[in-house]
């Protein structure tokens, strides 16, 4: 029986409950978890609106975990924090979110062809995949034995087309398998092995790729004040990564940025399937004015998703915006628990809860033996956009790579206002080998000169400011220029353009290479006695911008730089 | 009804009532004093034992022999296509001397989150006239773009140069305006209605007031109830709606007020924690939704404690809303107007509503090279009250000088001023073409070569 109201969360006594039950609150069975108990109170946070819900109404214990509901059709879908599909509350209840109506995450009219891999007699361990179901032309959905299951000997296994919650085998014990199984939100599936990650997830964005790569299996952090580009370079992430499946996490975000998304995403080829991007896709979006427990849920059900696919061998790149939005949830809900507030009012589990859930990221050998991954990607919204706070600082000592988006360069419209100096990445020693393999021993050079270039510039700037930039040395003043050209064709991205919003690594690579070219050329030219105002005017640098562009960019990228080496011969015969 | 008379405690707005029957959170409350006046709440928490109210008005009055009554719902406003041209209190009762609004529905003031699988993307261009909103951060139908200014700013004209001239260009439909003003001078709000009048945009016109002078926790419920009535316009009646609510800053204090009241654990800069939260409540209810012919537009007006964009009220703005134009004190302070600075502003749906078959192909280009160029003059400057313009290379002189055409060209216009679109980008290119035209490095080619002065003078002597 309810005691107590007090926004979302309630109190209730006269029933045994143990933590994390699900309990339906109230006449309308409002869902809700119980997060306290304190003597006879229990204490519950409620995923719905409790305008209304008065002391002495019932409170019913399912006695079971928040769960999410698993198997074929989850691909294409949007869910709210606690996977509702979107899309069915509209059809039940319109346009707006009335509360107290449920429908369960995974449709149980439509019908799947199940396609069995093992027959009567063969043993079926936990996690063991048992029969495939084509879920989307690129993606072929492995149904696994539930990995809290023991599993046993195949009775009987029927293939043909199903409801996700038909029975599709039948064990030696009587035990049932259906399409579907569920799992607890808060639990980490389990598996075999944990991997190092040691191969990149290949973003197409260059200075990600390039400078500050991510690993698959690895962790990220993005924080930026407002306007910084989180979620573009998110979006960007969620489109052109090269992972198999994308779960996307709009928690406490905007309602327009969800709507980007479901209407860009079926129009938007994935590079390397050619089929629309939104068949790899989940969404999950509990936006800022939805109930915030369903937001503090939310990024444990993006999670718990993107794990069941990494099960299934998949490589997942799951992304979360924003993770302060989560924390303020949780920290919403202590202080309404009247907990002792930690740093900032958050609670002192903030940063117990962070780095759980960034543990759920990695790359694994699953039960069933297939290789998969989780890479995550966590946005962070600072407050005044100061890294110092508390989210931003517990989240860094967790994840691997931190990009630091800087509101002076977004300001600029420098886009991705990535930070060069500030960010980094610890992978970039495991993926040397990779990118030497795969893209060209001289990668690795490459980037270090860039980066060197850049913390060369810094230095000069501050000069500069001084002294005004035609006092420096001359050969500085070509740094100076290289790094222009580093930053104004090779960092900057604009994720608007229909070419440059995807750059391949061997585009990314042969850019780099041009700018090193020109640089080297200068070098010589100075070297040889030519003028530096005569350096930096040559024109076919300036052609350099449009191969971004250009989709077919060979053939110009030759011709700018015969010219460029025909304009330096010429300088260079002048000076002689 | 049953009326308690059981208060117990009265700390700032909030009135603690023991022992009553089951009350439900969030549901109206009359309290009635020994005069026989009416005073409005809402119920904040609930139990057995204690039920916590939250007064819309002052306390001033509320004693403990005063009555309460429990209504058993949630609040609810009556809304009619009538209340356009009509001018109500911040509470929603009318003061312009009519007749009460006989209600065609009655609405629960807090709304319903619009499901975000309903709606629509905003594509629509809203033609403002100001070349710094059209031409650098368009603001589009549905979208949520707030003013961030400070103290003695012209904030208030620009959002009334933006009310008169807005329009969607070959569109016949009009903006019905709500506006609701919390806590500003009685000034100020006679500034509003005087160009609402001469304009005849009265008549299209919804006015929710509450002064300086009227109770601060009343600002709690003014927004709602405005945009109760403008989702009732807009969805129910298929208008589109342009909401002004200004100015955010003192409803959230009066949020801050609540919090304190509560003794709640405070967060930043003693703002409750769940701000976030709740401005999300408010700015959040704007939109398109498919299938429905109408929209709402919000711009929230908000001045900056000191100026500063990091205080927790713009912060928590910026991080909800889609964009901001901030206007800057030191444009101001040149004399410019409209003195908004276009380097921390920011329309994020602007790439929705331009471009061709919206407004011009190369607007994001010109766009993005203006502020470029804008971005590098302003730098500059810093560097020239240093080391003097004679140290700059000749490059650096072209951007500095730049910068002054676009400030004195760009950005300042008239009070009455209203540029097409084709009128800014056209400008834009104007200012463009002062600098050597490979330094246009955010241009692709081919339109420089279609709209570049420099090349459309060359084709129109070629013939062309
Ligand atoms: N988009 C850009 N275009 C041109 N130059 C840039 C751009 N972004 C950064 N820079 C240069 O890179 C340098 C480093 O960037 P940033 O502005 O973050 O450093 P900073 O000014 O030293 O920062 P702080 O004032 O916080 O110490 C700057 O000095 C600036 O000259
Ligand atoms: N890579 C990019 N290319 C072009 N524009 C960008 C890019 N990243 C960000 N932007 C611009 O910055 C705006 C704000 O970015 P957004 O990701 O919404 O910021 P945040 O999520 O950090 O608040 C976008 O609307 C867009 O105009
Ligand atoms: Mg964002
Ligand atoms: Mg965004």
């Amino acid at each position: 029986m309810l005691k107590r109201i007090s926004g979302p969360v309630v109190t209730a006594v006269g029933f045994n409950a143990h933590m994390y039950d699900v309990v339906k609150v109230g006449n309308e069975k409002l869902m809700g978890e119980v997060i306290k108990i304190t003597g006879e109170n229990v204490i519950i946070q409620v995923y719905e609106a409790t305008d209304g819900i008065r002391p002495g109404e019932p409170v019913e214990n399912t006695g079971m975990s928040l769960a999410v509901e698993l198997g074929p059709g989850l691909l294409n879908s949007i869910y709210d924090g606690i996977q509702r599909p979107l899309e069915v509350l509209m059809e039940k209840m319109g346009s707006f979110i009335e509360r107290g109506v449920t429908a369960p995450g995974l449709d149980r009219t439509v019908k799947w062809d199940f396609v069995p891999v093992v027959k009567a007699g063969d043993s079926v361990g936990p996690g063991a995949v048992i029969g495939t179901v084509q879920e989307t032309e690129s993606i072929l959905h492995k149904i696994m034995v539930p990995p809290n299951m023991k599993g046993g000997v195949v009775r009987e296994i029927r293939g043909g087309a199903f409801t996700v919650d038909e029975t599709v085998c039948t064990l030696e014990d009587g035990t049932t398998l259906s399409m579907m199984q569920k799992w607890p939100v808060r639990v980490p599936r389990p598996v075999t092995v944990k991997m190092n990650p040691d191969i990149p997830l290949v973003t197409g964005q260059r200075i990600l790729d390039s400078l500050f790569p991510i690993a698959k299996g690895g962790t990220a952090a993005i924080p930026g004040p407002f306007g910084s580009g989180k979620t573009v370079t998110q979006q960007a992430l969620a489109k052109w990564s090269d992972a198999q499946i994308v779960v996307y996490i709009g928690c406490g975000e905007r309602g327009n940025e969800m709507t980007e998304v479901l209407t860009e995403f079926p129009e938007l080829e994935d590079p390397k399937t050619g089929r629309p991007l939104m068949e790899r896709t989940v969404l999950i979006a509990n936006t800022s004015n939805m109930p915030v427990a369903a937001r503090e849920a939310s990024v444990y059900t993006g999670i718990t998703l993107a794990e069941y696919y990494r099960d299934m061998g998949y490589d997942v790149s799951l992304m979360a915006d924003s993770t302060s939005r989560w924390a303020e949830a949780m920290r919403e809900i202590s202080s309404r628990l009247e907990e002792m507030p930690g740093e900032e009012g958050y609670p002192a589990y903030l940063s117990a809860r962070l780095s759980e859930f960034y543990e759920r990221a990695g790359r694994v050998t699953s039960l069933n033996n297939e290789q998969g991954s989780v890479t995550v990607i966590g946005a962070v919204s600072p407050p005044g956009g100061d890294f110092s706070e508390p989210v931003t600082q517990n989240t860094l000592r967790i994840v691997k790579v931190f990009w630091a988006l800087d509101a002076k360069l977004s300001q600029r419209r420098h886009f991705p206002a990535i930070n060069w100096l500030d960010s980094y990445s610890l992978y970039l020693g495991v993926l040397n080998d990779w990118y030497d393999t795969n893209v060209s021993p001289e990668w690795n050079t490459l980037r270090t000169w860039a980066m060197a270039v850049l913390q060369k510039e810094s230095e000069l700037q501050e000069i500069v400011q001084l002294v005004g930039s035609d006092a420096l040395p001359e050969e500085e003043q070509i740094t100076i220029e290289v790094a222009r050209m580093l930053r104004e064709v090779f960092l900057q991205q604009n994720a608007f353009d229909p070419v440059d919003t995807y750059c391949s690594l061997e585009k990314q690579f042969d850019i780099m290479k041009a700018i090193r070219l020109y640089a080297d050329l200068a070098a010589a030219a100075h070297t040889a006695g030519v003028m530096p105002a005569q350096i930096l005017a040559v024109r076919a640098k300036n052609d350099l911008p449009q191969i971004k562009f250009t989709v077919d960019y060979k053939p110009e990228l030759e011709r700018v730089l015969a010219q460029m080496k025909d304009e330096f011969a010429g300088l260079k015969a002048g000076a002689a | 009804m049953k009326e308690y008379r059981t208060i117990k405690q009265i700390a700032g707005p909030l009135v603690f009532v023991e022992k009553t029957e089951p009350v439900g959170y969030n549901e109206l409350v009359n309290i009635v004093l020994t005069d026989g006046s009416v005073k409005r709440g809402q119920v904040l928490d609930t139990s057995d034992e204690l039920v916590v109210v939250q007064c819309f008005e002052t306390t001033a009055g509320i004693g403990r022999d005063s009555g309460v009554r429990f209504l058993g719902e949630a609040m609810k406003m009556p809304v009619a296509k009538e209340m356009l041209g009509r001018i109500l209190s911040g509470g929603g009762k009318p003061i312009d001397g009519g007749p009460e609004i006989i209600p065609e529905k009655r609405l629960d003031i807090n709304g319903a989150a619009i499901n975000p699988y309903a709606r629509a993307s905003p594509a629509d261009f809203i033609q403002t006239g100001i070349s710094t909103i059209d031409g650098t951060n368009t603001l589009v139908r549905g979208q949520k773009l707030p003013i961030f200014s400070a103290a003695g700013l012209p904030h208030n004209d620009v959002a009334l140069q933006i009310a008169r001239q807005a329009k969607v260009p070959g569109s016949a439909e009009e903006f019905a305006v709500v506006f609701a003003a919390m806590g500003i001078t009685k000034e100020e709000a006679n500034h509003f209605m005087a160009d609402f009048e001469r304009t005849g945009a009265l008549e299209s016109a919804v006015v929710f007031l509450n002064l300086a002078d009227d109770p601060a926790v009343e600002r709690i419920i003014t927004p709602r109830l405005a945009l109760t009535t403008a989702e009732y316009l807009a969805y129910e009646l298929g208008y589109h709606v342009l909401v002004i609510l200004t100015d955010m800053t003192n409803y959230c204090e009066a949020l801050r007020q609540i919090g304190a009241a509560r003794e709640e654990v405070p967060g930043r800069r003693g703002y409750p924690g769940y701000m976030y939260t709740d401005l999300a409540s408010i700015y959040e209810r704007a939109g398109i939704i498919k299938g429905k012919k109408g929209s709402v537009t919000q711009i929230p007006i908000l001045t900056m404690p000191g100026d500063d964009i990091t205080h927790p009220i713009p912060d928590l703005t910026g991080y909800i809303t889609e964009g901001q134009i901030v206007v800057s004190r030191e444009l101001h302070r040149k004399g410019i107007y409209p003195p908004i600075n276009v380097l921390p502003s920011l329309s994020r749906l602007m790439n929705l509503g331009i471009g061709k078959g919206h407004t011009r192909e190369d607007h994001k280009k010109v766009s993005d090279q203006l502020y470029a160029g804008y971005a590098e003059g302003n730098d500059l400057r810093g560097l020239v009250a240093i080391v003097g313009k004679d140290a700059l290379s000749e490059r650096d002189r072209g951007f500095l000088e730049f910068a002054d055409l676009f400030e004195g060209r760009f950005v300042t216009q008239g009070i009455d001023e209203n540029r097409t679109i084709e009128d800014t980008l056209d400008l834009g290119w104007e200012l463009l073409a002062t600098l050597p035209v490979e330094q246009l490095v955010r241009i692709d080619r081919e339109l420089i070569q279609k709209y570049h002065p420099l090349y459309r003078k060359g084709a129109q002597s070629a013939g062309v």
